[in-house]
């Protein structure tokens, strides 16, 4: 019988009353009395210098506030870059000054000059579009290779775009380069991974609060980490100490990596507030948040695997330019590097591995991480490098990669790229991939395409992750300017009820259900019993936050080490009140009992107790019953899978159908199998989208052709498939109480490849054998194309 | 400015608006009804979807002043009167339908107009009549399956969990 | 959005009274226009809706003539249609549901966007636009993107189409905005055959008068496999090729006829 309470229960979740009624509370659903609004003026052009920016119009405007300028932001800091990267030669990274306001120069097209503070939205729009700028236009700089060479620079003082060229490990390269000359065979690949726009639905919502009466400040933003967004602006642009500024980041409409950054927005509404001495709120339309929100993904990049001549992979190369865009954005230089270059060794055992990165700046959004960050570029050249190989080696895909499978028997496994896997079980996985993707009826399912005059393709892929990030001092010495622990406070109320407060922040993961199912479990007591808080930093203690796949691993584990306190300690009570030894007490649904006898006492006698402590062991305990603690992981987790993905191909259009998509995960331990399998039904739609439909596309000029639905494909019901998903193979994670491993990024780190591979696949089949790569997304005007030859 | 007077959810309602006051505006800001969203400024997400009149549309793209008279439902009148889930917001949680819940209010109101005309819509009808309602986060799997079940035909078999 | 004046008349008089004056312009379904308002593309001074205008909004036969209202919304075409398929099932998939439920075939025309679905069924019917003050051929009303026959402050109060023979819509749907990437309308009467594309052509709709005499002659799918689409003048952009847009008007037209 499935569990219906605690660890591996399929929980309803609670939250869903709140959305499904229009009763949840977002951060543009707030408004405070005296508020005023915001509206932008922001650079149309990609690059320029400014030269005059006339606000007297706009001031005189109905309604209007304050228009503000860079001059308004004087003596205050740029907003802050998170992490900072070494080169090959072990010099720090170029890091520009990113400013609230542009302070001479403009470099991207949404890059904001000035704002307009007023009495109504409409008005501050109106007034907006009196302000009068004179930019002096500058070439812009777009590609990336030609903007490492020489040409317009997009921070003159710098006196380079390239913001780090980075090896790793730069000791692999001559045994990797060595290993190349005496190859079997090589194959090359070079690629783009297509430049990507998270597009959480709902879009970003700053309100700043300055209350002079207490000189505070309370920020309400759609945020994924508010303690960091305390942190980076309190400490690094404002000037403004942690325990006066409160940032609120209440029910968040998704976010897939866009809404950890610190924006400029927030710091901009943060101080305008105290200059006006009222609250300010600045709402990004969706136009707006395709300017303005940072992009994903946009590498370029060759890479090249040696195999021996029973296909045994022997080394493994890339080269990838990496774009950061204008500025850099909060976690963006840590991407292409720490997230994207330590997972090149897949599931498999490649002796020699050298990756090469080079981060430029061009005139565009700043470009950070998106779901997955770095690690489906990393999967997607490995996994479509191997089909290559399989293809012109003549050995099966399939049976390629599991030759080459880092075995069950083979953990810890050290990579030569830094990391150290703890568990993981491919074989298995793609056992079950095997069986659920029906890999043996593709056959029939091919012929019956055809039928139809369809050629019918499958793609298999493997993916290895890091998540869960990550230990502090690792990623101290890897250039984190911050720690990665995660904290909880759990607090036993007087009847037994329980609070946590974490660090950890939902924005659609459902941590209000599946945090209290581990609790219910440790405890034995019923999950309705326990509540999450989270989100603001008044009642939390100082988290991270939630991205990488973290909060379970990391966040989840936190609770667990305060909730093993609150119970050590409930046990001494309980200890005192049957009159025992603390070491003799157990606790089993919701009891504590004295082992080997049935004297007995039950939480909620304990709870009581320890807040009434008329009996209680005063000297040796104190009263009351809430512990906190931090947590910092050992090791990243490492979640793996093994994907399928079947497709057809109309020949005389070019377009791509998903068919079927089969996706067999290793997640260790499973909390909640219903979220679990959303969260990878989300992924897979967001890495089919990256595959045929989305990309963000500039013009020369920097203009984004790509700037509203309009053109940005996003998918819809009717593009995807039901999936077929599975997380039957568990390998626990062994360093975290759990033994959890984090399934949030997975599905869109796994996916594309395999959608890719089956439409190479199916055009091969259909003996277009000339085809072995097209770029993403795969659109119907390029499969044709690549079909014309 | 103009007067409207609107039923909403069954209450009768009136407010000042100017000319360009969108609906989705007069809902969230004049009444206080939050649960329509705002998603995007090319009316195609679908964030904001409402019925007017027994159909859904989108209420970033009319104004309220052109509604006066109309009777609308948004998702906070969607609830049985006892306070409890109506069966597609129902069917959304027991199959999880919704993840962040930004898209949700909007996807429960055109789920809902698609059961209303046909009360037994197949998977594919499912998936084209939620063109115009983009959901980022679960990958319309649940969301399908969620309507699907609403609709009360049997989804066991639909979808391996 | 700028600020605006909003009118309500209830008869075309009216209406057409309201459009004189100065910056005065027509509400339809507002599915277009409201958009470009809100990026303040159009300023309008005065806002005329036409939606509460009873004589504007319908489907009713006369003679061999479908005749639909000017504010007459997609849903109630797709649903009131079913004399003429072709062009009710061209109605039931513009844009989606809650897009059909406001947006209206006369705003669609004056709109005359060059991915619009619409257009093509007009031109390839042969339909008549008639407006408060006269009637415009479908050959004479397209002039090119996003510009048409009709004069500042002219309503189109209804459109007349004669129902063919045989008739199909294919629309290749762009990835994105779900408008067409490429369209083709094919419709057979006893005058012959009439194909429109849109979606194709940097100058909006247009008819493919090769297809036209080949499908005349003989229609059949295989009619058209030998005759060849010239991309210069297609649209090339993110989405596709010239070269991919002058395939597709092939296929679809070949994929029309086969359907009707
Ligand atoms: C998400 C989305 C998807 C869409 N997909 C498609 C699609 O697939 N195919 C497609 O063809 N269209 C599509 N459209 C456009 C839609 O069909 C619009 O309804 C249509 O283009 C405009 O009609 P409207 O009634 O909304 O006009 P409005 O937006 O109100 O007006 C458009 C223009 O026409 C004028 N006008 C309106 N009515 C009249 C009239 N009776 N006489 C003279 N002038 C008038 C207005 O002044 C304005 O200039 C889509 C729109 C959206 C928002
Ligand atoms: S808000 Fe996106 S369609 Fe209305
Ligand atoms: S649940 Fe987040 S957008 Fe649909």
């Amino acid at each position: 019988m499935p569990k219906d309470q605690g660890i591996g229960a399929r929980s309803k979740r609670r939250e869903d009353v709140r959305f499904l009624t229009g009763a949840g509370r977002y951060t543009d659903d707030i408004n405070v009395p005296g508020q005023t609004y915001a509206a932008f003026v922001r650079s149309e052009v990609a690059h320029g210098k400014i030269t005059k920016i006339d606000t007297s119009d706009a001031e005189k405007m109905p309604g209007v506030v304050k228009v503000f300028t860079a001059a308004d932001f004087d003596g205050k800091g740029g907003v802050p870059c998170g992490w900072q990267i070494h080169d090959r030669q072990g010099n720090p990274m170029l890091e520009p000054k990113h400013p609230i306001l542009a302070e001479g120069k403009v470099r991207y097209v949404g890059d904001a000059i000035a704002c307009v503070v007023a009495e109504t939205l409409e008005q501050a729009r109106d007034a907006a579009e009196a302000v009068v700028v004179d930019i002096d236009e500058l070439p812009a700089v777009m590609d990336m290779k030609a903007a490492v060479k020489g040409g317009a620079l997009v921070h003159d003082e710098l006196g380079s775009n390239l913001c780090y060229d980075w090896g790793f490990i730069e000791d692999n390269k001559a045994a990797t380069d060595a290993a190349f000359e005496t190859a079997h065979h090589v194959t090359t690949l070079e690629l783009v991974n297509n430049r990507l726009i998270a597009n959480p639905m709902e879009p970003r919502v700053a309100l700043g609060h300055y209350n002079r009466a207490m000189d505070d400040y309370t920020l309400y933003t759609t945020s994924q980490n508010p303690h960091v967004i305390r942190l980076l602006m309190g400490a690094f642009v404002l000037s403004i100490p942690e325990h006066k500024l409160r940032v609120v980041a209440p029910d968040v409409g998704g976010g897939f990596g866009s809404k950890i950054f610190h924006y400029i927005e927030e710091a901009f509404v943060t101080h305008a507030s105290r200059l006006i001495n009222r609250p300010v709120k600045w709402t990004s339309t969706r136009s707006e948040a395709f300017l303005t929100d940072a992009h994903g993904r946009d590498h370029v990049t060759k890479i090249e695997l040696a195999l021996d001549k029973d296909g045994m992979f022997q080394a493994l190369r890339t080269e990838t330019y990496a774009n950061m865009g204008a500025y850099l954005s909060t976690f963006a230089p840590s991407v292409p590097t720490y997230l994207h270059g330590t997972l090149m060794a897949g599931n498999y055992k490649t002796p020699h591995i050298y990756v090469n990165v080079k981060a430029v700046f061009t005139n565009t959004v700043p470009v950070d991480a998106y779901r997955g960050a770095g690690r489906p570029e990393a999967t997607f050249q490995l996994e479509r490098v191997i089909d290559k190989a399989a293809r012109e080696m003549g050995i099966d895909p399939i049976e390629l990669r599991r030759k080459n499978f880092v075995g069950a028997d083979e953990f810890p496994y050290q990579t030569p790229v830094a990391v150290a896997y703890d568990t993981g079980n491919y074989q298995a996985t793609m056992d079950v991939l095997e069986k659920i993707a029906d890999l043996a009826g593709f056959e029939k399912r091919r012929a019956d395409s055809a039928k139809k005059g369809l050629w019918r393709g499958l793609g298999v892929n493997c993916y290895i992750e890091a998540c869960g990030i990550a230990p502090s001092n690792l990623v101290g010495q890897l250039g984190a300017r911050a720690g990665l622990y995660e904290s909880a406070t759990v607090r036993v109320n007087a009847t037994g009820g329980i609070v946590v407060m974490t660090g950890s922040h939902s924005h659609g993961q459902g941590h209000e259900t599946a945090f209290p199912q581990v609790i219910s479990e440790m405890i034995g007591i019923p999950e309705s019993q326990v509540e999450i808080v989270h989100g603001d930093t008044a009642n939390t203690p100082m988290g991270m936050g939630t991205y990488g796949s973290r909060s379970l691993a990391v966040g989840g584990s936190a609770m667990v080490k305060a909730t093993n306190k609150i119970i050590a300690k409930a046990k001494k009570i309980a200890a005192h009140l049957l009159e025992a030894s603390d070491g003799d007490i157990e606790l089993k649904d919701g009891k504590f009992t004295v082992a080997g006898t049935d004297k007995s006492v039950d939480w909620g006698s304990v709870c009581l107790a320890a807040y009434v402590p008329h009996n209680y062991p005063l000297a040796e305990l104190e009263p009351g019953l809430e512990e906190t603690a931090f947590y910092d992981p050992s090791n990243f987790t490492y979640p793996s899978g093994a994907y399928a993905c079947e497709v057809e191909v109309d020949p005389d259009t070019g377009k791509v159908t998903v068919c079927a998509f089969a996706a067999a995960d290793d997640f260790g331990n499973v909390i909640n199998p219903m979220i679990v399998e959303g969260q990878v039904h989300g992924g897979l739609a967001q890495g089919i989208g990256q595959a045929l439909l989305e990309g963000a596309v500039y013009d020369e000029n920097g203009q984004l052709l790509s700037g509203s639905y309009m053109d940005y494909a996003m998918p819809r019901a009717d593009d995807v498939p039901f999936y077929t998903v599975d997380h039957s193979c568990c390998t626990p994670c062994t360093h975290n109480p759990l033994g959890v491993k984090g399934c949030g990024e997975a599905g869109a780190i796994g996916s594309p490849p395999a959608v890719v591979n089956a439409v190479i696949d199916a055009l091969q089949r259909a003996g277009k054998t000339n085809v072995t790569h097209i770029d993403m997304p795969l659109s119907p005007s390029r499969v044709w194309a690549a079909i014309q030859g | 400015m103009t007067k409207v007077s609107m039923t909403v959810n069954g209450k009768a309602v009136s407010g000042e608006v100017e000319g360009r006051t969108l609906l989705a505006t007069f809902l969230r800001e004049g009444l206080g009804l939050t649960g329509t969203h705002v998603g995007c400024d090319t009316s195609q997400c679908g964030a904001c979807v409402v019925h007017v009149n027994g159909q859904a549309i989108k209420s970033c793209t009319a104004f309220a002043a052109d509604l006066d008279g109309a009777k609308v439902t948004t998702i906070e009148g969607m609830a049985n009167p006892d306070g409890s889930l109506g069966t597609v917001q129902q069917a959304f949680q027991d199959h999880h339908g919704l993840q962040c819940g930004f898209c949700t209010p909007g996807m429960v109101m055109s789920a809902a107009a698609l059961l209303a005309e046909n009360p037994k819509p197949t998977e594919a009808e499912v998936r084209h009549h939620l063109e115009g309602n983009i959901c980022r986060c679960t990958g319309y799997h649940n969301i399908v399956k969620a309507v699907l079940a609403a609709s009360g035909q049997d989804v066991g078999q639909i979808a391996a969990e | 959005m700028y600020a605006f004046e909003l009118e309500k008349p209830a008869t075309v008089a009216e209406a057409v009274k309201a459009l004189a004056q100065e910056d005065a312009q027509a509400l339809g379904g507002g599915q277009t226009l409201i958009p470009s308002m809100k990026q303040r593309l159009a300023a309008p001074a005065v806002l005329v809706s036409l939606n509460g205008i009873k004589e504007m909004i319908g489907v009713r036969k006369d003679g061999g003539d479908l005749v639909i209202g000017g504010a007459t919304p997609h849903a109630v075409v797709a649903k009131e249609a079913g004399a003429y398929p072709a062009l009710a099932g061209l109605a039931g998939n513009i844009g989606d549901p809650a897009v059909r439920n406001r947006g209206t075939i006369g705003g669609s025309l004056a709109n005359n966007d060059p991915s619009a679905c619409y257009p093509s069924a007009v031109l390839a019917s042969g339909a008549t636009v008639v407006t408060n003050n006269r009637q415009i051929a479908a050959d004479d009303f397209f002039e090119g993107l996003f510009t048409t026959a009709l004069e500042p402050g002219e309503i189109i109060t209804e459109v007349r189409f004669p129902i063919p023979q045989k008739a199909s819509y294919q629309k290749f749907l762009q990835p994105a905005s779900r408008f067409a990437l490429t369209a083709v309308f094919v419709a057979k009467t006893g005058g012959g055959v009439r194909v429109a594309v849109t979606g194709a052509s940097e100058d909006g709709v247009f008819r493919w008068a090769d297809a036209e005499a080949a499908l005349s002659a003989n229609f059949a799918a295989d009619a058209v496999s030998g005759l060849s689409v010239d991309p210069e003048g297609m649209i090339g952009d993110m989405h596709g090729t010239k070269a991919y847009r002058a395939n597709l008007v092939k296929v679809l037209t070949g994929r029309a006829v086969s359907a009707a």
